[in-house]
């Protein structure tokens, strides 16, 4: 049990959440069944240690993470070069459980690794889910992290990532939420060493009545860091987004850069997205940018590709897919890009599987 | 050459944009392998012509018809009238992210119920004839295209649908002399061997010298207010529209 109170849409944190609509009660504790594919040279990399647990919880569902987690700790030595990504897939087909899983990536010195982390449930499986992930990328360490959201639309998500780099450490971290009932991410990285760079891209999809909650946090706490942040998301029928995201320039952050670009598309007149960006800069001689923009497909393109004798439907779908390419595009070149897309286009085409 | 013979008949056109009134009344006859120029000043009313022949949101006809074969084009949506045959040369094309020419084309030639086992090399073969290059063919449709790029590619795909009329609007705006050569003469060439009717929008008359106009007609405050055949281009360059602009 926890000690700290369930939080309530009055935290600006978890504004427009439906965190009020969960009775955590109700769920008695639950486990995932989790399934590990890495090539014989990765496996040694990867332990169910729970000594790698370290931070201190914000919250609630943090706090009851690092209790009752599912541990996968992965720890690269130095120099080490993990040749194949190392795919991890938890699944959960239970109703009325909680289940937590605890990802710990230890990437020591000049080490590479790429772990794609899938997360699968049934479409029935009225469960909650809290993940936590946490990466640590030592000096020159170069780590690629794929979340990848696949859950039954009434599954409910509560997920944490924190990814801290020393320095000139490059930390790629990925998203692509399609599935969950309400299915929320709290995304953090934070640049301790000078020069580490980190880059934060996710693609979103809801429809009927999903919702996808994102809060990010581009943190910059040491000078000549770079962060470059991409979140592209869309709603169809009723389902409702939310992007909030904050990059922080510490004092000592210097000649530092960081991007954020949040594009959502409302593509029917029932779906909602909220998209708020935040700056917070505490030292000058930096270079910062953010853009957002909430709104339907954009005319000239739907009036461009029609007027060649493309139906509206295929039009729509179109320039849809190509919205979503340059996320899927910097994806790293893996078997499953492929199979993603065609989720996304079986999604809009309203086909339900 | 004259067997299939296509014609676009444009009947007191009037369109609205906003509260204003911008085409008067616009009668025009556009038939196969013919080149009809509609030349005019800023603001008469050129480009809203050819938004309102291919139905663009925001353009309001409130008077005439626009029939293609008989075929009534204002009731139709605006993909359906290219299906029908009419094709938009675009002054500005759109850039549209993340969609390759090769899908688009693909798509609109299943609208049309066309082959497209073939198109690969057709895309090929199309551009490589006015010099678009081929590794732009793999990219998103005019993103980070230069002018010139932009209108040899709509030149492109003009040639692989093959519509039977083509509105040309201000097809020499932001391109180089080559490009526009290029394009201009691919269109020409497009009269003869596909019989194309086309109707040019243009300001100038410069690229009246690869793609020779059977009539050239003045637009202006939205009327066309004089047709004539193509030595009114030729006084239009000397003498200017003023002359025209008072009636």
């Amino acid at each position: 049990m926890s000690t700290l109170a369930l939080p309530t849409v009055d935290e600006e944190i978890w504004r427009y959440s439906r965190i009020g609509e969960l009775d955590l009660a109700s769920f008695k504790p639950g486990k995932l069944s989790t399934k590990i594919d890495a090539s014989s040279a990765a496996q040694q990399s990867v332990s169910s240690s729970t000594s790698v647990l370290a931070r201190e919880a914000t919250d609630i569902f943090e706090d009851l993470n690092a209790q009752h987690a599912q541990v996968t700790a992965i720890t690269t030595a130095k120099n080490q070069v993990v040749a194949e990504p190392i795919v991890i897939t938890h699944s959960l087909d239970e109703s009325g459980v909680v289940a937590y899983s605890r990802l710990v990536v230890e990437a020591n010195e000049n080490s590479e690794v790429t772990i794609v982390e899938r997360f699968v449930s049934s479409k029935n499986a009225k469960s909650l889910i809290v993940p936590v992930v946490d990466v640590r990328a030592a000096q020159s360490a170069r780590v690629t992290y794929v979340a990848i959201n696949e859950l039954g639309a009434s599954t409910w998500q509560i997920g944490y990532q924190q990814a801290v780099g020393q320095r000139d450490s490059t930390m790629q971290m990925y998203t692509v939420a399609l599935g969950g009932d309400y299915a929320r991410m709290r995304a953090e990285v934070r640049l301790e060493g000078q020069g580490a760079s980190a880059q934060q891209v996710a693609l979103y999809f809801a429809d009927e009545d999903q919702m996808h909650d994102f809060r990010t946090l581009q943190d910059h706490a040491a000078p000549r860091t770079h962060s470059n942040l991409l979140f592209k998301g869309a709603v169809k029928d009723s389902a409702k987004s939310v992007y909030t995201g904050l990059i922080r320039i510490r004092e000592n952050a210097t000649k530092s850069e960081a991007f954020q670009t949040n594009r959502n598309l409302t593509l029917s007149n029932g779906a909602w997205a909220e998209s708020v960006p935040n700056l917070e800069i505490e030292t000058n001689d930096v270079k910062c940018s953010h853009a957002s923009t909430v709104g339907p497909i954009d005319e000239e393109q739907r009036f461009y590709l029609e007027s060649r004798g493309i139906r509206p439907e295929i039009a729509e779908r179109l320039v849809v897919l190509g919205f979503f390419d340059e996320v899927l595009n910097r994806l790293p070149a893996l078997p499953f890009v492929g199979v993603l897309r065609e989720r996304v286009s079986t999604k809009l085409l309203g086909t339900k599987s | 050459m004259a067997k299939n013979t296509t014609t676009l008949e444009i009947k007191n056109l009037a369109v609205s944009v906003g509260s204003s009134q911008i085409l008067n009344d616009v009668t025009l006859t556009i038939k196969s392998g013919e080149v009809h120029a509609v030349m005019g000043p800023n603001g008469a009313g050129k480009s809203t012509l050819s938004a309102a022949l291919m139905g663009k949101p925001g353009y309001v006809v409130t008077g005439g018809s626009v029939k293609l074969d008989g075929i009534d084009m204002l009731a139709l949506p605006t993909w359906q009238r290219a299906t029908a045959g009419l094709h938009l040369i675009m002054q500005y094309p759109t850039e549209i992210p993340g969609v390759m020419l090769q899908d688009a084309m693909s798509a609109a030639l299943d609208a049309r119920e066309r082959d497209t086992s073939n198109l690969r090399s057709l895309i090929a073969t199309e551009a490589k004839r006015i010099s678009f290059d081929t590794e732009l063919v793999d990219r998103a449709v005019n993103v980070d295209f230069s002018g010139g790029e932009k209108k040899r590619n709509e030149t492109v795909q003009l040639a692989v649908l093959q519509p039977k009329i083509a509105i040309l609007d201000e097809l020499d705006s932001g391109l180089d002399i080559d490009a526009l050569r290029d394009c201009a003469q691919r269109v020409e060439d497009a009269t003869r061997e596909m019989n194309l009717g086309v109707l040019v929008i243009t300001h100038y008359s410069r690229l009246f010298e690869q793609l020779k106009p059977d009539f050239v007609h003045i637009l202006t405050n939205g009327r066309i207010v004089k047709s004539a055949g193509p030595e009114l281009a030729d006084e239009l360059e000397v003498t200017g529209y003023a002359a025209y602009s008072d009636k």
